[in-house]
């Protein structure tokens, strides 16, 4: 009797847990960072969709966690509570402190054809390729660009078609673009956006200036380098000095309405921002490579996919069937029309669809083909200090409260003692 | 318990012949009470113990040691405090949270009672006033970050705007390391006086109308009635909302999250956000667990204060 009826309560159980799901689903969760306007979350969901429709067994709940290091605090945390997600989206340069944390696998050991990874630009791979092994696929990706306002361009006397192509250029053309009321600035010439990712644009910076900011073990870092000290000098002089930019600290997440609202003329961005601004601009604007000063040059910028070492086999397996199928190349292309990063891949630029969008809307190949001058974004170890001493630096600079070269002594004394540790 | 046991004893001496049975039942009882007492505590103290003393001292275990990346845990004694004494983040977050205290909790105070004498009257829309006044409390700080974010906007902010009537050029309140600060204060006092203000209302109307009325038959001005009487009779709630705002001052946070991330250049990062970046972004555990040890030794610092001394000194109905 008691066994009979143990038996039917196993097979009922059996029964419900089988109704809940279909057999041999695998259930995936994946972080994602937003770190630009429009409807980023909107977009990755349908796509997420129609994954799913296609791959009816794998089950992809994507979790939205705030910018990217709100969203790398998240994964950590989840991973230290011992609950991490089975893959995410973090910055390309996380690479580093995801290795030390023993937090993510290599994709080598997970796909059937290396090949695959040839597919993609060697510039976006360059971050996540660490001692011969792939660690990450590069998915949310950009680089820095500069869009300009073409009708503040014509009222300065300005050619709306032509931005400016060196330093010293830029400076000349914000100086006839800053429109004053009185005391009240009521147009700025040029804003670079000083909080979030400071250590991106003095990156950017550099690049141009001919220095490089750190080393590829990513143990060293190149503050104190009298090239970085003039690219800073170089930036604070445009507020402190020319008075073409806003004093104090410019906002990241703001910047994009000051530029839409015609309070800037010009400003330095990520191209993930482009769709967001086009579909809000009122005026015509272009969107052209950063100026150059020895070299034209951007630092790449964004987000690659990584997937968890604690995952189980099935769930690597089919969290690499997403990646694949999120970065093939109609998929890029069609992401980087409703946003305006850069598809990953060159073949994403060859799909039609994508021809056709470049033909009648150019600013969207600029980034890519600033491609070409881009280096690896800034990335060592214990990437989040060194970021916050870079950025402090900067901001302290900025405001006027040090001299670029104390300010970046201070930054660069603080990194070697933490990166000590690594060499 | 003592007063009970003496009791005992002195009916031994009366009555020598029933005094050993008398004297044991009298200390079983007050065993027994003794037991009871403890049990009915027993509940709050085990999640106390749980959730407050064993994390605390767990946290100050945890600040002696450093966790290796293996998992590995070391003992490195006091190198964590002399590295925090080294950190001139760490210094200036306790500097800010210093200013930020001093900035807030007077001004809030005070404010709180101006508006609490102020709406304790019989006047029409009185209700509506109280109301009014209430309101920043009620909201979630996360929400009055992103509006005060608005005003605070350079350009075209409201500040801003209102700047441009009188032909003031923008300023740009939050980059700025001398006003970033003073911004913030404004804010958090703006949202902190109404919830003060609750207090010192309740305690208005629990004072006696006779004393008021004594006071002004005797010829007292209103000033001098308040001064001596009315705001001495308030000290108890002065106390109470005064270890309040000191305790608040220490842990709201939520607004630098939306507003600032306590730039530009630390200009406005306070000790608990400080210590949220070294835990959750920086993933420190042991450097995050040797500032909390300092947070936890100032806010105790401050409650030995409160029951300690100034329990004291003040008058209680």
């Amino acid at each position: 009797m008691f066994a009979r009826r143990t038996m039917l309560m196993a097979a009922a159980l059996a029964v419900l847990s089988m109704g809940a799901r279909p057999a041999a689903a695998v259930d995936l969760t994946m972080y994602y960072p937003v770190a630009v306007g429009g409807p980023v979350t909107k977009i990755i969901d349908d796509m997420v969709s129609r994954f799913e429709k296609d791959n009816p067994d794998i089950k992809v709940t994507a979790v939205y966690a705030g910018n990217y290091t709100d969203t790398m605090t998240k994964a950590m945390t989840a991973m230290k509570g011992g609950q991490p997600p089975q893959l995410s989206v973090l910055l390309s340069t996380d690479v580093f402190t995801l290795m030390d944390e023993n937090a993510i696998v290599p994709f080598d050991g997970l796909v059937s054809d290396k090949a695959w990874f040839k597919e993609f630009y060697p510039a976006f791979m360059a971050n996540g390729q660490i001692d011969g092994k792939t660690w990450s696929v590069p998915f949310q990706r950009s680089t820095i660009v500069l869009y300009w306002n073409k009708d503040a361009f014509k009222e300065a006397g300005l050619d709306p078609e032509k931005a400016p192509a060196s330093w010293d250029d830029m400076v000349e053309m914000s100086k006839k673009l800053v429109k004053k009321d009185g005391a009240n600035t009521t147009r700025w010439g040029v804003e670079i956006p000083s909080t979030g990712y400071a250590y991106w644009m003095l990156q950017a910076l550099a690049i141009e200036n001919g220095q490089k900011m750190m080393n590829e073990p990513g143990n060293e870092v190149y503050l104190t380098a009298p090239k970085t000290v003039a690219a800073l000098e170089y930036w604070v002089d445009l507020s402190r000095k020319h008075n073409v930019a806003p004093a104090g600290s410019i906002d990241w997440a703001t910047l994009r309405t000051d530029f839409l609202e015609g309070k800037t003329a010009m400003m330095w961005h990520t191209t993930g921002n482009l769709t967001a601004v086009k579909d809000a601009a009122k005026f015509q604007f272009g969107v052209a490579m950063l100026p150059a000063k020895e070299r034209r040059g951007s630092p790449t910028g964004g987000g690659n996919f990584y997937i968890f070492k604690s995952a189980s086999p099935e769930q690597q397996k089919a969290a690499v069937k997403f990646v694949q199928w999120m970065t093939a190349p109609e998929r890029a292309a069609e992401w980087s029309m409703k946003t305006g990063y850069v598809a990953v891949s060159p073949a994403a630029y060859k799909t039609p669809a994508m021809e056709t969008y470049a033909k009648s809307f150019p600013q969207a190949i600029v980034a890519r083909d600033q491609l070409e001058h881009a280096v690896p974004e800034l990335s060592v170890h214990e990437n989040g200090r060194i970021y916050k001493f870079v950025g402090d630096a900067v901001q302290a600079a900025i405001t006027g409260a040090q001299k670029p070269q104390e300010a970046l002594a201070a930054a660069q004394a603080q990194s070697d003692r933490v990166l000590r540790a690594y060499k | 318990m003592a007063d009970r046991r003496h009791l005992a004893g002195s009916r031994m001496t009366d009555h020598a012949a029933s005094s050993p049975i008398v004297s044991r039942r009298a200390g079983s009882q007050a065993w027994w009470n003794a037991v009871n007492a403890w049990l009915l505590l027993l509940p709050a103290a085990v999640l106390l113990i749980a959730f407050t003393h064993f994390p605390i001292l767990a946290t100050i275990r945890h600040s002696l040691f450093i966790t290796r990346r293996n998992g590995t845990e070391a003992f490195v004694g006091l190198d964590s405090y002399r590295a925090m004494a080294a950190d001139p983040i760490f210094w200036k977050a306790l500097g800010n949270n210093f200013w930020f205290a001093l900035g807030t909790i007077p001004t809030s105070i005070a404010l709180a009672l101006v508006m609490a004498v102020w709406v304790n009257r019989n006047m029409r829309g009185r209700g509506f006033l109280r109301l009014a006044y209430f309101t920043p409390t009620v909201l979630p700080m996360i929400a009055v970050a992103n509006v005060w974010l608005f005003f605070y906007t350079p350009d075209y902010g409201l500040l801003d705007q209102l700047r441009g009537l009188f032909g003031l050029a923008g300023w740009n309140w939050l980059g700025d390391p001398s006003t970033v600060m003073g911004c913030l204060i404004v804010m958090v006092i703006w949202k902190e006086a109404g919830f003060f203000m609750i207090f010192y209302l309740a305690a208005l109307q629990q004072l006696s109308p006779d004393l008021e009325e004594a006071a002004s038959i005797e010829g007292a001005s209103r000033w001098y009635t308040f001064r001596r009487i009315t705001f001495p009779l308030l000290m108890p709630t002065t106390l109470f909302v005064v270890i309040n705002a000191v305790i608040n001052s220490f842990k709201l946070v939520d607004h630098l999250v939306i507003m600032t991330k306590g730039g530009p250049n630390n200009a406005s990062t306070l000790l608990l956000y400080y210590i949220y970046e070294v835990a959750f972004t920086f993933q420190d555990s042991s450097y995050a667990a040797t500032l909390t040890v300092v947070l936890l030794t100032l806010l105790s610092g401050i409650a030995l204060l409160k029951f300690g001394y100034l329990d004291r000194r003040i008058h209680y109905q």
